[in-house]
């Protein structure tokens, strides 16, 4: 890290001796790291490959839907099953989930405790191991004879089809178990590590959110561990509790599978709710309205999505059990909704500025509406029988955790990136990246809500010749959207060399990962941090020749 | 660096929250250790007290608890569902687990969470050689619970009891089994045994009894004459032509003798799951209380620092009382 000499108030600690990233060297020291940056940073890595193939697997879904028939050269019917299956798999496990906890929130989460670690540093690198052995399981399952079962594992199929179904199920397994294993550690950490002063009041809404996730993470994931436990023995022994030939109940699994699968569609969307949160009131100087609702309606989802489950299955269950699981669906969009209603609320008459962050912040308020709304159409019955397995339900999905969680994601990386390796990327560029991956992703997925109206199933390989204007719009849409992610690629890559130094808080917000240096001291802080209201920024003064905020002194006696 | 921070700390009025005390950590409070921040060689670097690092561990563990019930729970539901479906399965599989031998190890496993509670509470008062006998004895009670399980599983395996589709019980010892087995298998008495070879009589019974464990697929195509005696029970999934063995129950009409259901290897398919991953959580346990004997026998636990001992301890608790509800919903029913 360069030393300068000039100290600006907005720059207080150019020199960054114990900068995290270069106070060790050797990929061996990265390897063996226990500090929560490095596998941060590490996680990051990871999820960024996993994104670009589960991406390119998009592509070529897309592009193969692009006409009816055979359209790409070389893929028929089964390999297509094989590549959806890859796709969902891929996105699901090994990037939506961990994502935002794992990357992001490893990284801020202790810093936004003013902790120096997470409570069990060993434990946060097996996780990231056992992502590492999660991931090369998918891969055998790839490169044998992938599995076609689609994300979901239904059975009877996965326990008869002949391809490579155990190790997906295996490395689906193995990732359940990083998963428990970072949410452990954060609750751990948040419950134990706070210094005094820093009341479950005061913690950044980041911090509930995150929480909210990790309690889900921690009750919910071992029952999809045991229920992936059953398929195998499902496969290799015929036990008989899913599988009909044996006497089992293919329902059965689909009821332990979403036990799980639907509070882990709140593991993918908390944490991005979270970001969210941690966004709007910098990027409007503006303290956060309705602070408590939101940290309480986190853990309302939290608790709602455990009893939801049974939305997944109105096709195959009783009456009453349909009421009563779609009345239940309906409620959660009440907190939902008052995180929405908050965020507007705090945008309402601030001073708004249009950064990187603000634009992905921005992107997400409208798709994660529309995504939310549409969901109401799934949780009632009698659209829902017409709507169920059609790209209705894929619109839907992918507008939660496509143009909600992964537009989080990419907001919080942008939001955090100063901070992570020190360097400011080209607004320019970042901002183009997001509004043409926002377009390309409305492109995309606006038609299939038609579509799916309209009666195409999803998951289908060919499809009626009228429904081909719409896929091609589509498909069209798809490649916009990757070439606006390889704008924001290009972007992040370009400033790690290029990119300006970065003050040490450039966006002027009060939470206190930004008290730190950036890139951080590997034990995160020179200078302890002083708790106060993390989104009270009335005593920040920006300094336009650090290009970044700084607190003024009355400020710093106040807090 | 950390204690240069730590100072800052402590001068800015922001002293770490100071942790409530749990009654396990007494011992602690009498030392007086709660005050010397930072002293112990124990202390991992991100934490301030040693309290703080205990009762982190200690939350830890129980998360992780709550998440082996839960993995768990997803077995007692499959068994609590098929359990209200078919109730004749378990009715009838039962016959074929040892009480004796299961509430063998049940005890085993109870005594040998007790000697795990006396570690933990020699651990805290650093008595180092008690601490080892016990983590010795629990390790002892832990193998004990693994040969009686050995014997009970091969003594099912040798007879083709094995679960889903490899279900192929060997039914003429089976049979003695089972009459042995009737009342709850207290008593292997001579009059038993007799009574099953008396059942077991009749050439046909032998040929049709024979033929299940060389090649299952057959029984459906030999149905001996029955004549009143025996009836042969078909599947609506063996006649569509895949059924595998165990849907094709043959069915003795003798009151004392109860019947196999169709589904009976659903009964050995959740007993072989739940007592597996039972059993492999009492390897893994074995090996925890390995590690914490080697570290014993080193002298690193006593007052200041037992907390591997404690989480260790917890785990070892967990694993007895999944047993304990394990034991009779398998082995008592009625």
């Amino acid at each position: 890290m360069a030393t300068t000499t000039d100290i600006y108030p907005g720059r207080p600690y150019t020199e960054v001796e114990g900068n995290y990233l270069t106070h060790e060297k050797g990929i061996l020291s990265w390897l063996t790291t226990v500090d929560h940056k490095r596998i941060g940073v590490m996680y990051l890595m990871c999820i960024s490959t996993a994104f670009l193939f589960g991406g390119l697997f998009a592509m070529v879904i897309r592009w193969e839907l692009f006409a009816p028939g055979a359209t790409v050269p070389g893929l028929n019917a089964d390999r297509y099953n094989q590549i959806f299956t890859l796709h969902g798999a891929i996105m699901v496990f090994l990037v939506i989930i961990p994502g935002i906890p794992a990357a992001l929130g490893n990284f801020v989460l202790p810093m936004m405790l003013g902790a120096k670690d997470v409570a069990f540093p060993r434990l946060n690198l097996m996780s990231w191991y056992l992502w590492v052995v999660g991931a090369l399981f998918a891969v055998i399952s790839m490169v044998t004879s992938a599995a076609d079962t689609g994300w979901t594992f239904y059975t009877p199929y996965s326990t008869t089809t002949q391809t490579a179904v155990i190790p997906m199920v295996v490395g689906a397994f193995i990732l359940g178990f990083s998963s428990i294993f970072t949410g452990l550690n954060f609750i751990v950490t948040i419950h134990k590590m706070r210094p005094e002063g820093l009341t479950w009041f005061k913690l950044p809404l980041f911090l509930w959110s995150i929480y909210a996730t990790a309690i889900i993470q921690v009750i919910a994931t071992p029952v999809l561990g045991i229920t992936l436990l059953l398929l195998i023995a499902e496969r290799v022994m015929g036990v008989g509790i899913f599988d009909s030939t044996y006497g089992g109940d293919p329902v059965l699994f689909q009821h332990f599978f979403w036990f799980y699968s639907h509070p882990a569609v709140y593991i993918m969307i908390l944490p991005a709710m979270g970001v969210i949160s941690e966004m709007i009131p910098v990027f409007s100087r503006k303290h956060i309205f309705g602070y408590t609702a939101i940290a309480y309606s986190s853990v309302a989802i939290a608790m709602f999505s455990f009893i939801v489950w049974g939305h997944h299955m109105f096709t195959s269950m009783s009456p009453l059990s349909n009421m009563i699981f779609s009345a239940v669906t309906f409620s959660v969009s009440i907190p939902s909704a008052v995180k929405v209603f908050n965020w507007t609320a705090t945008l309402y008459k601030g001073s708004i500025r249009l950064a990187t962050p603000m634009c992905y912040a921005l992107a997400f308020l409208f798709l994660f509406t529309i995504g939310g709304l549409t969901g109401l159409h799934l949780a009632t019955l009698g659209t829902d029988i017409h709507l169920h397995d059609t790209y209705f339900v894929v619109a839907h999905f992918h507008y939660v955790m496509v143009g909600s969680t992964m537009i989080a994601f990419l907001g919080g990386l942008h939001y955090w990136w100063p901070k992570i390796f020190g360097k400011m990327y080209s607004e320019t560029y970042g901002r183009l990246g997001c509004l043409t991956t926002f377009i390309g992703f409305n492109v995309t997925f606006l038609p299939q809500f038609v579509l799916g109206t309209r009666g195409m199933p999803r998951r289908y390989y060919d499809y009626l010749p009228e429904f081909q204007t719409l896929h091609a719009v589509s498909s069209i849409g798809a490649f916009i959207m990757g070439a606006g992610l390889f704008i924001t690629l290009f972007c992040l890559l370009h400033s790690l060399k290029w990119g300006k130094p970065a003050a040490d808080n450039p966006w002027g917000s009060a939470a206190l990962e930004w008290q730190s240096t950036s890139p951080p001291h590997y034990h995160n802080f020179t200078k302890e941090p002083t708790v106060g209201d993390p989104y009270d920024y009335q005593d920040f003064k920006w300094d336009p020749k650090a290009e970044g905020y700084y607190k003024t002194a009355e400020g710093q006696g106040a807090a | 660096m950390g204690s240069e921070s730590r100072g800052i700390l402590q001068d800015s009025g922001r002293t770490r929250r100071r942790l409530t005390m749990t009654t396990e950590t007494q011992a602690i409070d009498k030392s007086g250790h709660d005050h010397d921040h930072g002293h112990s060689p124990y202390l991992q670097h991100h934490f301030d007290t040693m309290e703080q690092q205990f009762n982190s561990g200690k939350l830890g563990m129980w998360l992780f608890l709550a998440t082996e019930i839960l993995l768990f729970g997803g077995l007692f539901v499959a068994y609590a569902i098929y359990r209200a479906l078919h109730p004749e399965i378990f009715e009838y599989g039962h016959h074929f687990l040892d009480p004796v031998m299961g509430g063998t190890n049940t005890a085993v496993l109870i005594l040998s969470s007790f000697t795990m509670a006396a570690a933990v509470r020699y651990a805290q008062e650093g008595k180092k050689t008690m601490l080892v006998a016990c983590l010795v004895l629990t390790l002892g009670g832990a193998c004990g619970f693994l040969v009686i399980k050995y014997f009970e599983y091969s003594h099912k395996m040798v007879h083709g009891v094995f679960p889903g589709k490899f279900y192929a019980p060997d039914d003429h010892i089976l049979e003695e089994e089972l009459m042995g087995a009737h009342g709850h298998g207290h008593e292997e008495g001579d009059g038993h045994h007799e009574e099953g070879h008396g059942h077991a009589a009749g050439d046909h019974e032998e040929a049709a009894h024979e033929e299940p464990a060389a090649a299952p697929m057959v029984v459906s195509q030999t149905p001996p004459a029955a004549e009143g005696e025996f009836v042969i029970e078909k599947s609506q999934i063996a006649e569509a032509g895949g059924g595998p063995e165990g849907l094709v129950g043959i069915v003795q009409q003798e009151p004392k003798m109860p019947k196999r259901p169709e589904k009976a290897h659903v009964f050995f398919g959740i007993y072989y799951l739940m007592t597996g991953l039972h059993g492999l959580h009492v390897v893994i346990g074995m090996c925890a209380i390995g590690w914490v004997l080697l570290k014993a026998m080193k002298g690193v636990f006593g007052p200041e620092y037992f907390t591997p001992v404690d989480l260790v301890g917890l785990y070892w608790h967990l694993v007895d009382l999944i047993w304990i509800f394990l034991f009779p919903l398998l082995y008592l029913i009625d």
